[in-house]
């Protein structure tokens, strides 16, 4: 089985963050940058595929945008917990594209690898869009399982059975391989790199492909291609000044109750 | 007459989501700028008796895809058969509900249309030409983007449920309906769904719920939920949890709510036994009203609270109760 895992950096969940004085961008310098959460689990799964068959082998690809600070590192932390082979796509002329541009490059990257199974987060925790793993399954032609919390591989059948979590329920869905699928939790519990790992992923090569190796023209990608345009950033609305209700239980509970009912009118 | 603004209005099991009928209302919002058609499309296997509420919701022309090989949702499918109609009108934006299916459709549709993709919107305004600027909540609601596409050309719009809110239903001879012939085979390899299978069933939805009862560690043992059931059924809400007690097994991870959960955007959020970690807040802090109940003051979840009581929960919820069945009572 060939696996390939699409990664993404991204600052620790718990960050706080700060906008660039212009507002269109976050200030990175001091923020800790971590493997993508959702993505770690498409890293886990991918490891735990191949254990399960006994043989197999499993890519980790990262492409580098503005918002990453260091996908190298992301990359040495899968390398560490158990993938084969690691691929960045770097050039300067996938700067400043969209969720689109994001997924026509890694498209084309995966074109030039044979692969039975992709494997994405559900959606990278910086842009919050959950797309760019459905845009290369339209791209690439394959089907795709999107938001997946528990996976079947048959290997004979050539089949993925899928859960997938909806509303009030669970979608069982089956997909002929190649398929596409995006990672959701409660699929597995990622592992931690093993210090040998981590000594072992220090040394491994780290191949670099630029757009000349995917052959895609410049104009289609980064800021050029990109159909989105980031007019600036802005914090989330304040929101109304809290208070707190003192008094015994009883009182504050019957306030709280009045105050829901003729103030908040949400009761 | 300019480029309709076509709605994907979906449906399950013959029912409208109402995030839909939130999205025809800003369709036809925006639509009064650009003097354009609302058009609703409806895909299922059964869908003909949706007409009369699409229409009184704003629709001005409806298109039907019924076929029971569209009884359960299809990527493909229902990409196709969008994008196929999207063709057709050319419409200047395609909107639809944030929702499971929405989330999974709009990427789809923007990779084959090559069309400006913004999900999980919060606000939407059109600027003159046509083109959509969008604000959407990202870093887990810690900030937001305003983006713009750049085409106004077949803009991917999805809205954040509850957000929004639909037009007040105004009785509307349905204009015209019409049903659209479509394939439904795929020459592309496809995924199929086999059978949903329903998360104990009449148990409310969170994304849908309009108040939301949450619980936390601070609940100490799993059958402690009961306190928190017996308010929910009390205020007509949905039982939420956060990932502690999810990674604990007292909950199910459908339950969870957060970064890692399910994202929802309530009138009313009642956060018990919850510290109010940075990766709760992102799933709940669109909320409208947030109401806390903690026993320690400095718990994080007070600095984004509307109300707050500090007390044991074992004290507080169970009076909490009483209160709202007397006040429904009146
Ligand atoms: C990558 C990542 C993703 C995550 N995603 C999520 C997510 O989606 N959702 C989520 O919720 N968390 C998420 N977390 C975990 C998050 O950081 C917190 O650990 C978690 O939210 C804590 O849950 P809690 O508030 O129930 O527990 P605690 O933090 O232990 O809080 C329990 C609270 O209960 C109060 N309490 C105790 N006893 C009582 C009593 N008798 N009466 C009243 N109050 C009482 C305490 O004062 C305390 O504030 C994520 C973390 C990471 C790193
Ligand atoms: N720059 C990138 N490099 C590699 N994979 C990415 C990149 N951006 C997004 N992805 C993948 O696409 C998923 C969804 O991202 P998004 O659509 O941005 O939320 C992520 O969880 C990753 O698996």
């Amino acid at each position: 089985m060939k696996l390939i895992v699409c990664i993404k950096q991204v600052p620790a969940t718990e960050s706080k963050l700060a906008m660039t004085r212009d507002g269109t961008d976050i200030e990175r310098a001091g923020l800790t940058f971590v493997v993508n959460p959702y993505d770690e689990f498409a890293v886990e799964e991918a490891l735990q595929i191949r254990e399960r068959l006994g043989s197999g082998d499993v890519t980790v690809l990262s492409l580098r945008s503005h918002a990453v600070q260091n996908p190298e590192q992301a990359l040495r932390t899968c390398l560490a917990m158990g993938a084969d082979r690691a691929i960045l796509l770097s050039d300067p002329a996938f700067d400043g594209g969209d969720n689109y541009t994001t997924a026509l490059v890694l498209a084309a990257a995966l074109r030039r690898l044979s692969f039975d199974l992709l494997l994405f987060g559900k959606q990278a925790v910086d842009d919050d869009d959950g797309a760019v793993g459905i845009q290369v399954a339209e791209l690439l032609g394959i089907p795709h399982v999107a938001v997946v919390n528990k996976l079947e591989v048959d290997r004979q059948n050539k089949t993925v059975v899928a859960h997938r979590q909806i509303e009030g329920g669970i979608e069982v869905v089956e997909a002929p391989l190649p398929a596409l699928i995006t990672c959701q939790k409660g699929l597995n519990e990622p592992r931690y790199p093993s210090l040998p790992g981590i000594m072992n992923a220090k040394q491994r090569l780290l191949e670099v492909w630029n757009r000349e190796t995917i052959e895609i023209a410049s104009e289609a990608v980064g800021s050029g291609g990109a159909e989105l345009k980031l007019v600036r950033l802005e914090p989330p609305p304040p929101r109304p000044i809290g208070r707190i209700i003192p008094d015994d239980a009883a009182a504050a509970v019957q306030e709280l109750v009045r105050l829901l009912h003729e103030e908040a009118k949400v009761i | 007459m300019a480029n309709p603004i076509l709605v994907f209005c979906e449906q399950r099991d013959g029912r409208l989501k109402r995030v839909g009928l939130e999205a025809l209302g800003q369709a036809c919002r925006l639509s009064k700028m650009s003097s354009s058609d609302v058009v609703a499309i409806v895909v299922g296997s059964s869908v003909g008796s949706l007409t009369q509420e699409l229409a009184d919701h704003g629709a001005s022309r409806i298109l039907l895809a019924e076929d029971p090989a569209l009884t359960y949702y299809s990527s493909e499918l229902f990409t196709t058969i969008v994008a196929d109609t999207a063709k057709a009108l050319e419409p200047v934006a395609i909107m639809m509900g944030a929702t499971s299916m929405g989330k999974d459709l709009a990427p789809k549709l923007a990779a084959r249309l090559k069309s400006a993709l913004m999900q999980d919107c919060v606000a939407l305004e059109m600027e003159a030409g046509g083109s959509l600027i969008a604000t959407r909540p990202i870093y887990g609601g810690k900030l937001r983007a305003i983006v713009k596409a750049k085409r106004p050309m077949m803009q991917i719009v999805t809205l954040r449920p509850s957000v929004f809110s639909p037009l007040k239903p105004n009785p509307t001879p349905v204009v015209s309906v019409e049903r659209l012939t479509v394939s439904y085979e795929s020459v592309r390899p496809m995924a199929r769904v086999h059978e949903i299978q329903q998360t104990v069933g009449g148990k409310k939805e969170l994304t849908e719920a309009t108040i939301i009862v949450s619980g936390g560690r601070g609940l100490k043992e799993p059958q402690n939920f009961k306190l928190l059931e017996d308010l929910a059924s009390a205020l007509g809400a949905a039982v939420g949890a956060s990932r502690a007690v999810v990674d604990a097994g007292w909950r199910p991870h459908s339950d969870q709510v957060g970064l890692t959960g399910q994202t929802v955007s309530p009138q009313l959020y009642v956060a018990c036994g919850i510290s109010g970690a940075i990766q709760h807040l992102a799933g709940m802090s669109s909320a409208r009203t947030i109401v806390a109940i903690n026993n320690n003051p400095n718990a994080p979840i007070f600095k984004l609270a509307t109300y707050g009581i500090v007390g044991d929960l074992f004290e507080i919820v169970p009076l909490l109760t009483e209160e709202v069945k007397k006040l429904k009572a009146e």
